[in-house]
């Protein structure tokens, strides 16, 4: 189309690209296409086995509405209801304490913070979001079990989890409290409105819709861990409303004491628990997702 | 964008707490404030901090304080808990292989190969996931379109959602018997290889740190390639537009541009990535299978177990004080891997952000 444009007397300013650069390039370029669609492959099969395994059990009601407890290990029938209710409690105790000291943290960071405290404070942060969830439960079962003397229990869980989760929480609370204007604080300020007023009711609520999602992916992150429920509590098959006593089930517990302890061959009903267990502990992390984005959206600050 | 300028500094505190007490005499506001104690002071005293203030500033101080305070106590703990059980052991703690605690009174325990698995497993999980992650990486940030590259970092981001638990299970029970022949075929060509050598599973080539080692490379890819990903998007437009204007194609403008800015990130992502990996827990215990006979012996077809997933297969050992304290030990050496990994991932990453 350009060969009447492309040879004029003199010689051209701009050279041709040369054929090695274009190949290196178009190598570079399906390189790097190549390797999103491998991340990509894990997470479609991740997803099409929990669904396609998981989809057996999960219509019944009775799956939602009542436990392990009557039922034999090969006998089909009883449902997860005991570790929903488990998973919920756990995580909502750890919610109640880990979202208040973790907004207080970023406010501290953000507001407050200078100093040798406040670098400490952020580098601490960052090595609490590298401890592993194992760790973390060995810590809780050090203070809680030997030291205190205390039962195995779910609060105990909720303690664990707190750890993973304050991390989680500080970070995206700072990243949001960050991104509130300046202008905003100096209007209140020029008020006389007093600084910690200020955060309550001017900055906090600017930022909380991206806070709320923050914690509820937090929560949703916790919700899926297995190592805490290891060390921190035992299974039981039958509902247990008693966080701080006896032992209580949770979804990941479910998977891994049918894994443990029942066959799980294809087509056996340890199979289909373990996969049903997986698809409702998918469904309530989406649903949590879900839930985050509304609730940011009905909350957020209204634009001009 | 302008949040990079202004994430280091504390947000507006305008001439001082003092100050704002002293102009504003008749606060309407400061009327109805949730301490009592905060009016009578605030209208005379300019100095005067609002008690308001203080309390607010204490509490938050605190919860900072608290947070630095916690991982000093994680260590302490971890470390209080475990001497009983180290005074106890009868094998050299840090090079010894065996692990038998049953009895509290004869205990030799030593974790060399629980840190020979847990090495040879991240480093399969890094090796796999660094250069996927950067192509990713650059991928969103410099090849997507602009309107897709958000949808596309939400669907990697979704790989990080998913439990590990669920990992484990797809792992062994999908992902390893889909391989198997794969996996067979390496061990059988290669075995002249130390690496790939016959392992101690044998002949089984599922439960092996080959397997364990690409689930874990799935699992920490989202670490790696968010962080990448912010940092390659900092890369100041001006170069990337010079290159351009130089005639350099894409693949030009990443390698003398995004590369070199983005290295330091990339690397520390990588290292938040490792740490991420020797921690993992339970999809390693399900995925790993643990060899009868002889112990690891560097085959990336061996069985075994790390730190992590040590712990969390033998919970039940957990009834006596003894016995718990050596795996409590065990979770202390893997606290200060962690600790270290992630202190120098850090600190590569943020000299670069100074």
């Amino acid at each position: 189309m350009s060969t009447a444009l492309e040879s004029p007397a003199a010689t051209p300013a701009f050279q041709q690209v040369s054929a090695a650069r274009k190949v290196k390039n178009g190598i570079a370029t399906t390189l790097v296409w190549f390797s999103f669609l491998i991340a990509v492959v894990p997470l479609v099969w991740v997803l099409y086995t929990v669904v396609a395994n998981g989809i057996k059990r999960i219509p019944y009601t009775n799956w939602w509405s009542e436990d392990l407890g009557s039922v034999l290990g090969d006998e089909v029938g009883g449902g997860v209801l005991h570790a929903i209710i488990g998973s919920l409690l756990q995580g909502l105790v750890c919610a109640i304490i880990a979202v208040p000291i973790g907004m207080l943290v970023a406010i501290y960071l953000v507001e407050y913070g200078r100093g040798k405290l406040a670098k400490a404070t952020t580098f601490m942060v960052d090595i609490l979001s590298g401890v592993p969830s194992i760790v973390a439960a060995l810590f809780i079962y050090a203070l809680w079990v030997t030291t205190l003397g205390l039962p195995r229990s779910g609060f105990a869980v909720s303690l664990a989890l707190v750890l993973l989760m304050i991390p989680v929480v500080v970070r995206s609370s700072e990243e949001m409290l960050r991104i509130v204007p300046d202008d905003l604080r100096e209007a209140s300020y020029a008020l006389g409105v007093p600084k910690w007023k200020t955060i309550m009711k001017v900055v906090l609520p600017t930022a909380l819709s991206g806070i709320i999602g923050g914690i509820m992916m937090a929560l949703a992150r916790v919700m899926g861990e297995t190592a805490p429920l290891l060390v921190l509590v035992g299974y039981s098959a039958y509902v247990n409303w008693d966080i701080f006593g006896g032992e209580q089930a949770a979804l990941p517990l479910v998977m891994n004491n049918e894994r443990v302890s029942n066959s799980i061959e294809p087509g056996s009903v340890g199979f289909d628990r373990v996969w049903g267990a997986a698809l409702t502990l998918v469904l309530i992390i989406a649903l949590i997702n879900l839930l985050a984005t509304l609730f940011s959206r009905i909350v957020a600050p209204k634009k001009k | 964008m302008s949040e990079s300028s202004s994430t280091r500094t504390p947000t507006g505190d305008p001439g001082g707490r003092s100050s704002s007490a002293k102009k504003v005499p008749e606060d309407p506001i400061s009327e109805q404030p949730a301490s009592p104690a905060a009016q009578p002071p605030a209208s005379e005293k300019p100095k005067k901090v609002r008690a308001g203030d203080r309390i607010f500033q204490n509490l938050t101080t605190g919860a900072g304080l608290f947070v630095v305070i916690l991982i000093a106590l994680i260590g302490l703990f971890l470390l209080v808990q475990a001497i009983p059980a180290l005074t106890a052991d009868k094998a050299n703690f840090l090079f010894s292989h065996g692990w038998s605690t049953n009895d509290p009174g004869n205990m030799s325990f030593g974790i060399l190969d629980l840190l020979e698995v847990t090495v040879a497993t991240s480093v399969v999980a890094l090796v796999i996931a660094m250069p996927v992650s950067l192509g990713i990486a650059l991928f969103l940030t410099q090849y997507a379109p602009k309107r897709l590259s958000r949808i596309f970092a939400y669907v990697i981001d979704l790989l990080a959602a998913v439990p590990s638990i669920i990992f484990g299970l797809w792992g062994i029970l999908v992902f390893a018997p889909a391989i198997e022949p794969f996996s067979q075929w390496i061990n059988s060509t290669f075995s002249w290889f130390p690496l790939l050598a016959p392992g101690n599973v044998q002949p089984n080539v599922r439960g092996t740190i080959f397997t364990a080692g690409i689930v874990l490379a799935v699992m920490i890819l989202p670490i790696i390639t968010s962080l990448s990903r912010e940092v390659f998007e900092r890369t100041p437009t001006p170069h990337i537009e010079g290159a351009l204007a130089l005639g350099a194609t894409r693949w030009e403008v990443i390698r003398t541009t995004v590369l070199p800015f983005g290295k330091a990130g990339y690397i520390g992502a990588s290292m938040l990535g490792l740490g991420r990996a020797l921690g993992e827990t339970i999809a390693l215990a399900v995925i790993l299978l643990i060899p009868q006979g002889r112990d690891f012996s560097w085959s990336f077809f061996d069985g075994g177990s790390t730190f992590a997933s040590k712990i969390a297969v033998n919970y039940s050992e957990f009834n006596n004080e003894t016995s718990a304290g050596a795996y409590i030990a065990a979770g202390l050496v893997l606290f200060v891997l962690t600790f270290l990994v992630n202190f120098a991932a850090r600190a590569i990453i943020g000299k670069k952000g100074d």
